[in-house]
């Protein structure tokens, strides 16, 4: 009766083990099991192991790197359209919805978030027909406010469709930042606004001056997710465009060329290891920008003690 | 001071701003559904009317159920959210309860090695997450779909579950355990009852996603008796592409089932974003 030690705690371990173990299985061992693939080359059912040489032949071997780096720019290009267009129009509603006197807020805000909830199948297909010139609702509703001009087939042509499916995709996440930036702006206390509109701060600038300093934390926050959701992007180009990514591969971007590459396509046969590889890219693009994120951004944020 | 923010005109430009966008939300999802109920003609001639007993026609969504099995893959889609949803709260709250509960030695780095894929993506394993379920028989079977969401839905569902689990008072769980109450009968007796509204919240969540995703179906289980309603509207679309009565049925179909959803869940959602999301 001398030892003091505690009984070995079971219930913590039992309460941990069902996560931990689809999490280690499912999630953990596959990233490290794809990094491991993407150092391998197979050929022949020999699998020998070649270092970085995938990583070699992916951005510099003339087979590879085009594709490769063509979906590395549209990719960026498509991070750059939701950035620039998605983020600032969520913050707009959100400070529009974010008056405390206006009527309807609620039925404005499931409706804007509606899209949001759709799959990228459904939109996808909706906008290319809606798009399409076969059908003609766009021709016709641009040439009803005398804009007809303006109509070419967006998403087939290779200098438009890129941008337009980054403008369908900013269209059915709007609703993300909106509601983030809506809920930071009801969490600024009354107090302050007031403080503001005493010293004469009121309307826009009172927006620009007192509230989008409190809602930075928030921004930060849609920026990332922004981030991590646009380089891990597949379905929308996929649903809309196919696995090619049409026109002439102008609106390939990592995740389709990821699928394309390990899945294989038309003549080409499916590689796993340079698959793994693209997927390593992705990887270390996403970590690097969460790295950034967190330790860059988050830690030397100004937070304002409300 | 205070009239110079909510003047008359500055209101209504704002009812007009919200309207507007309102439309462009909601315009091409109701082109869709109104579409799908007319002739072919009608469809062409005047896209923008409603259905009248003239052009009303349901030949789409009969050319849906004759060739696709819809309700076959609606049924697969509903097994996988839910089965994924169950065990994403039941094994959530459980790793959520142990770190929140209980301090013992690697508590920290558990949290931490559990919240690294709130931001990593599990897609990008999914060669070697094939590769898995080639080597264990589960490809085209809805287990290999509930097993990747379920990895998937967790880190955030434990991050979540564990920041209200802190919040139950540790009186109520001692006087439990004075009364002899195992620690199991603890988590489940007192404990998770209290914890409903999050679980609620981690649920909506993770129904959205898992439902629509495109991805994991496409590679995991693309076989026909196993295609999600996601999947399965992907590729009946692909193949009556030029049938647009059978294209705008098959979209109202996939599109009904997550109108329903939002109608029912929309609060919760809306609640749940607003409320814990942003810190």
């Amino acid at each position: 009766m001398t030892s003091h030690r505690r009984p070995i705690r079971w219930h913590i371990g039992i309460f941990l083990a069902p996560a931990v173990l689809v999490y280690s299985a499912f999630m953990i061992f596959p990233l490290f099991g794809t990094l491991q693939l993407s150092l391998f080359t197979t050929s022949e059912q020999q699998t020998s192991f070649v270092g970085f040489d995938n990583f070699r032949v992916l951005f510099g071997d003339p087979r590879w790197s085009g594709a490769f780096w063509n979906a590395l720019v549209n990719n960026v290009w498509f991070f750059v359209i939701h950035m620039l267009v998605q983020n600032p129009l969520g913050i707009l509603i959100a400070a529009v919805l974010s008056n405390p006197k206006l009527r309807l807020r609620g039925f404005y805000r499931s409706a804007i978030f509606l899209p949001t909830i759709m799959s990228f199948v459904i939109v996808g297909f909706a906008w290319k027909l809606i798009l399409s010139p076969l059908w003609g609702i766009a021709p016709d509703m641009l040439k009803a406010v005398g804009l007809k001009f303006l109509f070419a087939p967006y998403l087939g042509k290779e200098e438009y469709a890129l941008t337009t499916l980054a403008l369908i995709s900013v269209w059915q996440y709007v609703g993300i930042p909106m509601m983030l930036i809506y809920a930071a702006l009801l969490s600024i206390p009354q107090e302050v606004i007031e403080a503001g509109e005493v010293e004469g701060v009121t309307g826009f600038s009172a927006f620009w001056k007192i509230k989008l300093p409190l809602i930075l934390p928030a921004i930060g926050i849609i920026s990332i997710l922004t981030f991590v959701g646009n380089f891990n992007a597949f379905d929308l180009v996929y649903a809309a465009q196919g696995a090619l990514a049409g026109p002439n591969y102008a609106t390939d971007i990592l995740g389709t060329f990821l699928y394309r590459t390990f899945f294989g396509f038309q003549m080409q046969l499916g590689d796993p290891n340079m698959g793994a590889a693209v997927a390593m890219i992705m990887f270390l693009i996403i970590l690097t920008g969460v790295c950034i994120y967190l330790f860059g951004i988050q830690m030397r944020m100004t937070r304002y003690q409300l | 001071m205070r009239r110079v923010r909510h003047t008359v005109p500055n209101v209504l430009l704002a009812h007009a701003a919200l309207a507007a966008y309102t439309v462009i939300a909601l315009f091409p999802i109701l082109l869709i559904i109104i579409n799908s109920f007319k002739t072919r003609k009608a469809i062409f001639r005047d896209p923008l009317a409603l259905p009248n007993p003239e052009t009303f026609s349901l030949v789409g969504f009969e050319t849906v159920f004759r060739q696709g099995d819809f309700f076959l893959y609606m049924q697969n889609s509903l097994i996988v959210t839910v089965a994924s949803l169950f065990f994403i709260l039941l094994f959530g709250a459980m790793a959520g309860f142990a770190l929140a509960e209980y301090r013992f030695k690697g508590n920290t780095l558990m949290a931490l090695y559990l919240a690294i894929g709130i931001m990593i993506p599990i897609r990008l394993g999914t060669i070697s997450i094939l590769e898995i379920m080639v080597a264990t028989n589960l490809v085209n079977t809805l287990t290999a779909l509930v097993l990747v969401y379920v990895a998937q839905g967790l880190p955030l569902a434990i991050f979540i579950l564990s920041e209200f689990m802190r919040q139950v008072s540790d009186d109520l769980k001692n006087a439990g355990r004075i009364d002899g109450l195992s620690e199991y009968r603890i988590f489940f007796v007192l404990v998770l009852p209290l914890v409903r509204p999050a679980l609620a919240t981690v649920a909506v969540f993770n129904m959205i996603p898992i439902w629509n995703d495109l991805w994991f179906p496409l590679i995991l289980a693309p076989g026909e008796a196993t295609k999600t309603l996601t999947l399965g509207s992907q590729v009946f679309i692909g193949q009556f592409v030029t049938d647009w009565n059978a294209v705008l049925s098959a979209l109202s179909m996939a599109m009904f089932p997550v109108l329903i959803l939002y109608l029912i869940f929309s609060k919760q959602l809306i609640r749940g974003i607003t409320s814990g999301a942003v810190k």
